[in-house]
């Protein structure tokens, strides 16, 4: 399992307009296209000096391409990205505040200790 | 010598600008009041008539990511751009340019790495709303330059409470070893409790009012020994799951100084987060 990888997923994204509409509207398809051409991209780096090695396991890819908030704050994905990410993509769907209210109630049987985040 | 003008700790709440601009029906009930206690909360910096500001904050994944994170960064750039186009997006955070106070931020980088903090530094960094939110409520005509510093409260391993306070002092003596004469204010802002993408998240008030509480005395007071007693980072979990942003409170407890009580004390009980805001002045308030 790789939290890294996660995290990176919903960091490139959140930062990108294009990507988060593309991420709403078509999650699976976004999830494909993000592995095969984005998961390996270094970011500071040219496109020739690719990581070689990064890739999701099944889970998480379903997780991902199931906009599956819970399960990925269960997997320690870092939560400020899943939230800003899914509030993006979902808030405009809702009245003031309900949707990061319903975010929270759909993990209300998560206990403490939280999964750790540590990547 | 420069002289620390002004020393203040703050909350950085993203919606204070929109709640605070809003008009008519959009205007939040609890608008108002935060806007009062944030202009009370601003005259406390004008007071002290600052040249220069030094902004310790923490950078959200904007800038900054796992490839390669620093624990402790200091921007050192003739100008900084600032907000995001995710901050924009969320908060409504305009986009801003500040200046960049270079001799101060080179005289920090060389003492700081003599006093042994490894510290990291940048010279092209994009600030985000954890320096503009205290700039939009203590210094809206953005009009100083500033040093920003960053620290990592939020990409886990995290240093130590400890480690936060000790550059905190740090700070307060490299910046009055600092030959200028310049006025400087040290402004820092961080969480009390806070859930952020968790269940507890967004309630009627912060996750933790009692760490809230005991969190507004500490620093209040300059206890220092006592927070330092109680806070580690596996405690700093409990309060809530993005509580460990308190290190920056705890910086600015270093800055402050050990039992220095804050000259301006001032909170806000908001849903989600708990607002406080104190400002001390080492050389005496001015008149």
């Amino acid at each position: 399992m790789s939290k890294y990888l996660l995290d990176k997923f919903l960091y490139t994204v959140d930062r990108d307009p294009e990507l988060v509409e593309r991420y709403r509207e078509d999650p699976v398809g976004t999830v494909e296209w993000w592995e095969a051409e984005m998961a390996n991209k270094l970011l500071n780096c040219i496109d020739d000096e690719k990581t070689t090695w990064l890739a999701f396991t099944e889970e998480e890819r379903k997780a991902l391409r199931e906009h599956d908030h819970v399960t990925l704050f269960q997997m320690g994905a870092h939560p400020f990205l899943t939230l800003t990410l899914f509030i993006a993509m979902f808030e405009r769907d809702h009245g003031p505040l309900e949707y990061q209210k319903a975010y929270g109630k759909a993990m209300e049987h998560i206990t403490m200790p939280y999964p750790d985040i540590t990547t | 010598m420069a002289e620390v003008a002004a020393v203040i700790a703050s909350t950085h709440h993203p919606f204070y600008y929109r709640a605070s601009t809003a008009t008519g029906a959009d205007r939040p009930p609890f608008a108002d009041e935060w806007v009062a206690k944030i202009e009370r909360f601003r005259e406390t910096l004008t007071k002290a008539r600052p040249d220069v500001l030094v902004m310790v904050g923490s950078d959200h994944f904007h800038q900054l990511w796992l490839d390669n994170m620093p624990q402790f960064l200091v921007g050192k750039a003739p100008f900084f751009d600032a907000n995001f186009y995710n901050e924009e997006r969320e908060f409504g955070l305009p986009k801003m340019t500040l200046r960049g106070e270079e001799e101060l931020a080179a005289h920090i980088l060389r003492d700081g790495l003599d006093r042994d903090f490894d510290l990291a530094f940048s010279n092209e960094l994009r600030i985000d709303h954890s320096i503009t939110c205290p700039i939009i409520t203590l210094r809206p005509q953005a009009d100083l330059p500033i040093v920003p510093i960053y620290t990592n409260i939020f990409a886990p391993p995290l240093p130590q409470p400890k480690r936060f306070v000790q550059l905190g002092k740090a700070i307060r003596e490299m910046v009055e070893s600092w030959e200028s004469d310049k006025r400087v204010a040290i402004i820092g802002t961080g969480h009390l409790s806070l859930e952020l993408g968790g269940p507890r998240q967004f309630g009627e008030h912060g996750p933790d009012p009692e760490f809230d509480r005991k969190a507004v005395e500490w620093i209040a007071s300059g206890d220092i020994e006592g927070c330092l007693a109680e806070v580690s980072l596996e405690s700093l979990h409990h309060p809530g799951n993005a509580t460990h942003g308190f290190m920056d409170f705890m910086l600015m407890m270093g800055v402050a100084g050990e039992g220095r009580k804050a000259d301006h004390v001032d909170t806000l009980d908001l849903f989600h987060t708990m607002e406080a805001y104190f400002t001390w002045y080492p050389n005496g308030a001015p008149a």
